[in-house]
């Protein structure tokens, strides 16, 4: 994918966030760090462009509340940033790829103790298969069949100082 | 990172990260449910052989918000005052599973003893050694200077008061002087140690000489408990060469803080005026205090043992 496949991507995301919700007002978008949080702020702002009204995007870091932590060595935190309650609302979590589904049970975990949102829908750039727990979601920008040896690599211009992309990897 | 035994055994990256960490779990703080899952099933025990209500009380915070399984153990009313050596209540511990020991003793180098035996196989973070080091209480009060004052790089710290008995200046000045600020040391001659020209810091026996550019004031404890000799001819006349009062404070530059460490002596190095002060972040201290150790514990503990890291 290049940069004009995801952003036309993206634009169909918000508006079938969009057109799933209607209310845009009842809306909170929550990106995972650290690529999921640009592409919430992409996403918030097409929303505001469309529905006219202000919609602010916030950062939910799962680190705490991965499975994995003991495999690895410690890694360092990202900010979260929630703007504001979310009890009763529906929160649209966003990350660029989704493959295990362990990022999203993780940050399911993490929202639950921030919080009783009134229902929880899972944007992503990605798609790649691999599934090891039984998460799906709800607007996909594209589906990428993958061997599990390779790697999808996604580049944002704000992290990677690249162009946006989306590249599969080889063996490693 | 295994171990936490002194201020100086961090590294500027290393240091850096756990204030940031910090910078993040302080947010717990302000949560309806005040606990991360992160450290669950794993036991940490505070082994205390002296006094302590904050530093102990902090720890088992941080233990406790981080889910893990926290043992107090303090000296009076164990088997230490019976007579049982480190060594024996170490492997006691370690027969019974804990991850880490957080140590706070009379003697300083005991918790180097403890990371560095075969008596145990957990993480030891130093809590407080005699005279010798403090470190996670160096590393909040740089937490809550950089908070005031943003990058410590170049600032002006002055540390006054009984540095000679004073654990938390020694980590304090290892600390600030690896993040880059300078630190002076203010202190009759009688309280500063010996050696202390090797340290990385500017030493005074002058509090008014070094007012006027400090970017943060710490004032230390005068530790009777530990002196045996007469280190000035009165409390009097401490308090009005060494101690902090309105005056004093008034000189201060307009975005100056005052630091204190805890426990006060109220009117002997801070006067009461100054310690309830809105400069005064003695309060804050502590409240960065917990999640300044959450950090620790989680770094230490949070991801792969050594050896297993992949």
């Amino acid at each position: 994918m290049d940069a004009t496949d995801i952003s036309r991507a993206l634009t169909r995301i918000t508006h079938e966030i969009l057109e799933k919700n209607r209310d845009a007002e009842q809306v909170v978008i929550l990106g995972i760090p650290t690529r999921g949080v640009e592409l919430a702020q992409r996403i918030a702002a097409k929303m505001t462009e469309v529905e006219g009204t202000t919609i602010t995007p916030g950062a939910l870091d799962v680190t705490m509340y991965r499975d994995d932590l003991r495999l690895r060595a410690p890694r360092a935190l990202e900010p979260t940033n929630v703007p504001e309650d979310i009890d009763g609302r529906v929160v649209v979590l966003v990350d660029d790829v989704l493959m295990s589904g362990r990022t999203i049970r993780a940050a399911l975990d993490a929202l639950s103790e921030l919080g009783r949102p009134k229902a929880v829908q899972l944007a992503v750039l990605v798609d790649r298969g691999h599934r090891e727990l039984p998460i799906r979601a709800d607007f996909v920008g594209k589906n990428l069949p993958t061997a599990k040896t390779e790697k999808v690599q996604v580049r944002l211009a704000e992290f990677d100082g690249t162009e946006d992309s989306v590249q599969i990897e080889g063996d490693r | 990172m295994k171990h936490l035994l002194s201020a100086g055994d961090l590294s500027r990256d290393e240091a850096t990260l756990i204030l940031d960490t910090a910078a993040e779990l302080l947010s717990v703080a302000k949560r309806p449910i005040k606990k991360l899952p992160t450290l669950r099933g794993r036991t940490i025990v505070n082994l205390f052989f002296e006094d302590s209500t904050r530093t102990r009380i902090s720890f088992e915070a941080a233990a406790k918000r981080l889910s893990a399984d926290v043992i107090n153990f303090s000296a009076k009313g164990s088997s230490a005052s019976k007579g049982e050596s480190l060594k024996d209540t170490a492997l006691t511990l370690q027969a019974m599973g804990a991850d880490a020991v957080v140590i706070r003793h009379h003697a300083s180098g005991a918790p180097y003893r403890l990371a560095h035996s075969k008596w145990s196989n957990g993480a030891v973070v130093n809590a407080g050694d005699g005279t010798h080091e403090h470190p996670t209480q160096a590393l909040l009060d740089a937490f809550t200077m950089r908070s005031h004052l943003g990058d410590l790089a170049g600032k002006d710290i002055t540390i006054v008061g009984d540095v000679l008995h004073s654990r938390v200046a020694r980590s304090n000045a290892l600390l600030l002087d690896t993040l880059g600020a300078n630190v002076t040391l203010v202190a009759p001659p009688t309280l500063l140690p010996v050696g202390v020209e090797t340290w990385p810091v500017a030493t005074s026996y002058d509090f008014d000489a070094s007012l006027e550019k400090a970017d943060a004031v710490m004032m230390l404890r005068v530790q009777r408990e530990r002196m045996n000799a007469s280190f000035f001819p009165s409390a009097r006349e401490y308090s009005r060469r060494y101690g902090l009062d309105v005056a004093r404070m008034n000189r201060l530059p307009q975005h100056a803080i005052v630091m204190h460490p805890g426990p006060m002596n109220r009117g002997m190095e801070i006067n009461a005026d100054v310690a309830d002060s809105d400069r005064s972040v003695i309060v804050e201290q502590v409240t960065n205090g917990v999640a300044v150790r959450m950090a620790v514990l989680y770094l230490l503990l949070g991801g792969a043992t050594e050896g297993e890291d992949s």
